[in-house]
């Protein structure tokens, strides 16, 4: 086939049915809707929410997990479209990480050093392990469907923003039910559950985001 | 003209400088206007050819397909001259400059909805050709990296015309199933349109669109898993 009659045949094609960024949106819609209907529909957000709200833990945990999947949601959106600068995206991940650190700090500062291990260690890290990356893995799926439309230039790096996003979403809908509020079971649990889901993205997007 | 400071363009100072200095004066001036002019007009150039076509790719996303085919009939020459220099640099044979821009026009293509219409098209067209050329270059088995600025620089100026025909895709077009395949065929050698190629084949027009859809994406997947011999 000679290019010209190749450039006849994309002609063809002309019209744009999917655009990256409306696709990316409802996806997003999407996974967001699953994992909390998932939430909802199984162990619900905790009893004494309306309480709980109003105290600097809770709204300190609540807080972090919605900046960082804001933030990295930002991230995934911008790394799937080419010619995108993507230095602020990825700067203003510091944010999250930053309040992070505060909140570990001002825990220090406030609790007993003996009480540091215990309210680390909270009730429920093991359930925390395993129902976060549950949770991500419908905006995990959403995000890595939309970002495949796009174009990456790294699809490592794509998937791994992808479950990172994913991650700081599952931990955003975690925050309602989780009992443990400290922010050093934070900082530890809730970590190490968004990075688990970050490595998934990243093994997952580099074989599946390539184009 | 140590008293002067300010640059002059001839205006109300410029009968106080004596005349030789005020014709070095107005020399340097106007030679000063005339390389700003031509900066600005070539840079006007390269802008105005940007808008153009950004304006064919907005109608094309909108389903003009005259529009998107000057669209690829205007950029299909920068891409042969970006590939054919990759090539040369690293060691690729000839024959594959017109393998690499099909590949890269499949990629443009396919991708076209990542751009967003309101930012201009070069940057975004310099990042997908980039890609698709370095994974393209790689995959016939060559180290490459490409800096983004070439492409730039490239899609800015220069401006190459008409290579060998290919025979890579027709492989791959082979390898598509029917009526996919017989869709490609009649399209693209006999120049049928959708209307013409749907009757043919007793096809509705939205299935032949469709079906076309599907084996320009079937065909960008075949040229991802090609697993080359010199690859």
């Amino acid at each position: 086939m000679q290019t010209d009659d190749l450039i006849t045949l994309l002609a063809r094609d002309a019209r744009v049915r999917v655009r990256f960024g409306p696709l990316f949106l409802s996806a997003l819609a999407i996974g967001v809707v699953l994992s909390a209907g998932l939430l909802l529909s199984t162990y619900g957000v905790r009893d004494n929410m309306s309480e709980a709200i109003g105290t600097p833990r809770v709204a300190f945990k609540l807080g972090l997990t919605l900046l960082l999947a804001t933030t990295a949601t930002r991230l995934a959106f911008r790394i799937g479209k080419p010619g995108v600068s993507l230095r602020s995206a990825s700067m203003s991940l510091i944010l999250p990480l930053v309040l992070l650190l505060a909140g570990i700090a001002t825990e220090l500062f406030v609790l007993p050093r003996e009480a540091w291990g215990a309210s680390m260690k909270g009730l429920h890290w093991s359930f925390c392990l395993v129902f976060v990356p549950t949770l991500s893995i419908a905006p995990l799926a959403a995000l890595l469907y939309s970002v495949r439309q796009g174009a990456p230039e790294h699809p490592g790096m794509a998937g791994a923003a992808a479950g990172l996003a994913a991650g700081g979403i599952a931990a955003a809908i975690y925050a309602w039910h989780c009992p443990d509020d400290s922010p050093l079971f934070v900082a530890t649990w809730y970590t190490i559950a968004i990075a688990i889901v970050t490595a998934a993205g990243f093994l997952i997007g580099r074989r599946f985001l390539r184009w | 003209m140590t008293d002067v400071t300010t640059p002059h363009r001839g205006g109300a100072f410029s009968c106080l400088l004596p005349d030789d200095r005020l014709i070095s004066h107005l020399n340097s001036g106007a030679a000063e206007l005339t390389t700003a002019r031509i900066g600005g007009w070539r840079r006007m150039d390269h802008s105005a050819r940007e808008e153009e076509w950004a304006a064919w790719m907005r109608a094309a996303m909108a389903g003009d397909t005259l529009a998107y085919h000057r669209f690829l009939k205007a950029v299909t020459p920068y891409l042969r001259s970006i590939a054919r220099r990759r090539c040369d640099q690293f060691g690729a044979p000839a024959s594959d400059v017109e393998d690499v821009v099909q590949e890269v026009l499949l990629a443009v293509h396919l991708k076209r909805g990542t751009w967003d219409m309101s930012r201009p098209v070069g940057p975004w067209l310099s990042a997908i050709v980039r890609n698709k050329l370095v994974d393209s270059l790689r995959r016939r088995g060559r180290q490459v990296s490409v800096r983004i600025e070439d492409v730039m620089e490239t899609l800015e100026a220069t401006r190459q015309d008409e290579g060998a025909d290919q025979v890579d895709v027709d492989r791959m077009v082979d390898s598509l199933r029917d009526p996919q395949r017989e869709i490609v065929r009649s399209i693209s050698l006999g120049g049928a349109g959708i209307r013409e190629t749907a009757e043919r084949l007793q096809m509705t027009e939205g299935a032949v669109r469709v079906a076309l859809h599907r084996a320009l994406k079937g065909l960008a997947a075949l040229y991802r898993s090609d697993r080359r011999a010199n690859g």
